[in-house]
């Protein structure tokens, strides 16, 4: 480990709790601007690698009032909790509005949670990675726990579907709900299913067709998916639904399935942020460079097709390497 | 190959709106809040009855170039100040903040000595109002 001296400021004022030099290495991060580099390098030895929760379900069906409500629970025994809270950026205006921090409640002061809105910023495969060094950061900082929220639609629940270690998949007592749900996709990618709002009529029956669904799309031998009732306005259930949680974690140690989990996440990303920034840089070259502009006139007369200029391209890169 | 001389691009401005104090309806910061997002902004939107030391707290995790507070109830005079000397505290007393609602002329002359930047009533346009949130953000970076 390298000694603290050198470490980039920014980095060591993370590493001593500086909350302000953590939300703006989140900023850094999310801006994809280079100053990030160096932070995230300097901090990743640091990282433990903490549970990382997603949750994932349709507009209201009361992610972040569970979240608010997980929260209290894991604090009152003296758990840290970081909160990271995904929203869709407007495909017209690249803006958004981000609401979860509404049901984040009475902690003016606690310094055992960081509470973080981000926009997607409409960028494939782009909310993931930010949101994944986002949670480095945190794990970095000292926080105990991510927990990451988001949509459960296909711009958005990405971000879970490729970092969170436990997943969890909210629900509401709603038929129709549930069925637009399974066509979203997200049946296939939960550890745990919640039903919330279980005060409402019908919580019965949605968690008995839930189940039988479940038994049809067990995922693995090992790990049987959960299904837990909750409520937060009562409140009930929360407790049932961090122990699940809690018990795929376990899981993950005791399978194995935790650093097979790791080794391909990581090989994803590490060829992810290659594959955007070499994207990038084509994609520059190909309209700035005076004999690949060619390349790119001759595909439109017809001339040469798409593929064998893309090997022309490949090529050409290569040399110049 | 030499590294690409894109520009870099412009990233979103990020905005903080949140409504301090007791009354109970946010129908305004709401609309301002669309507008701002229709304007290109991340808006976090903190929603109803937050105390100054929250609007602090939610701008500084947030990492916020703006802070706009509505207001509609009779206590700005007093959460202003405080969240004025609260940001300075904390060293962030360079996020500038603005403020719409109800307020009489007299205390919207103390509140722009006292630091606040623009100060908007029920008659102010959304297209002032994003104008005047653009301009305060952009000289803030
Ligand atoms: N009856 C009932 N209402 C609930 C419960 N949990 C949340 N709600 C309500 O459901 C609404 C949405 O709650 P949120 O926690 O904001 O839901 P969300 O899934 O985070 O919403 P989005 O982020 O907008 O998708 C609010 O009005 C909550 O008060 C519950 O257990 N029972
Ligand atoms: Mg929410």
């Amino acid at each position: 480990m390298s000694e603290p001296a050198r470490l980039p400021a920014a980095a060591r004022a993370i590493l001593r709790g500086d909350r302000r030099a953590l939300a703006r290495a989140i900023t850094a991060v999310e801006n994809g601007d280079p100053a990030a580099d160096a932070i995230l390098g300097a901090i990743y030895p640091r990282t433990r690698g903490v549970p990382i929760v997603g949750l994932a379900g349709p507009l209201g069906v009361g992610k972040s009032s569970l979240i608010n409500a997980l929260i209290s629970l894991l604090r009152a025994s003296g758990r840290t909790v970081a909160v990271v809270a995904v929203d869709p950026s407007s495909p017209f205006s690249g803006g958004s509005v981000l609401g979860d921090r509404i049901r984040f409640e009475g902690r003016a002061t606690d310094t055992g949670v960081f509470f973080r809105s981000m926009a997607s910023r409409g960028a494939v495969g782009g909310v993931a990675a930010a949101t994944l060094e986002a949670a480095r950061l945190l794990d970095a900082a000292g926080f105990d726990i991510v927990l990451v929220e988001t949509v459960g639609s296909g711009q958005v629940d990405v971000a879970i579907r490729e970092i969170a270690t436990t997943r969890v998949v909210v629900l509401v007592p709603h038929l129709g709900d549930e069925v637009q749900t399974l066509k979203a996709g997200l049946f296939e990618i939960a550890d745990v299913f919640c039903v919330n709002k279980t005060d409402l009529p019908g919580a019965d029956i949605a968690q008995r067709n839930l189940r039988d669904l479940v038994v049809q799309g067990r995922k693995t031998e090992e790990w049987a998916t959960r299904i837990v009732g909750t409520s937060t306005t009562q409140p009930n259930g929360i407790d049932a639904l961090w122990e699940a949680i809690e018990a795929h974690e376990r899981y993950l140690d005791a399978s194995g399935e935790r650093a097979r989990n790791e080794r391909q996440r990581l090989s994803t990303e590490i060829v992810g942020l290659v594959r955007d920034r070499v994207g990038r840089e084509l994609a520059h070259e190909l309209e700035h460079d005076p004999e690949l502009r060619g390349l790119l006139d001759q595909v439109i007369a017809r001339s040469l097709d798409p593929r064998a200029a893309a090997r022309r391209l490949r090529l050409a890169v290569r040399r110049t390497e | 190959m030499p590294a690409p001389r894109k520009a870099a691009p412009a990233h979103p401005i990020r905005v903080l709106i949140a409504k301090p104090g007791l009354d109970g309806h946010d129908r305004g910061a709401k609309v301002v809040a669309r507008a701002l997002r229709d304007a290109g902004m991340e808006v976090i939107y903190a929603g109803l009855r937050q105390t100054p030391e929250e609007i602090v707290r939610a701008a500084l995790e947030e990492d916020v170039d703006l802070i706009g507070l509505s207001i509609l109830s009779g206590a700005h005079m007093a959460l202003f100040p405080r969240v004025l000397a609260l940001l300075k505290q904390q060293k962030a007393g360079n996020v500038p903040v603005f403020a719409g609602g109800i307020i009489p002329d007299e205390d919207a002359q103390r509140l722009k000595k006292a630091g606040v930047r623009a100060i908007f009533g029920p008659g102010a346009s959304l297209e002032e109002i994003v104008a005047t949130a653009q301009k305060l953000a952009r000289r803030r970076a």
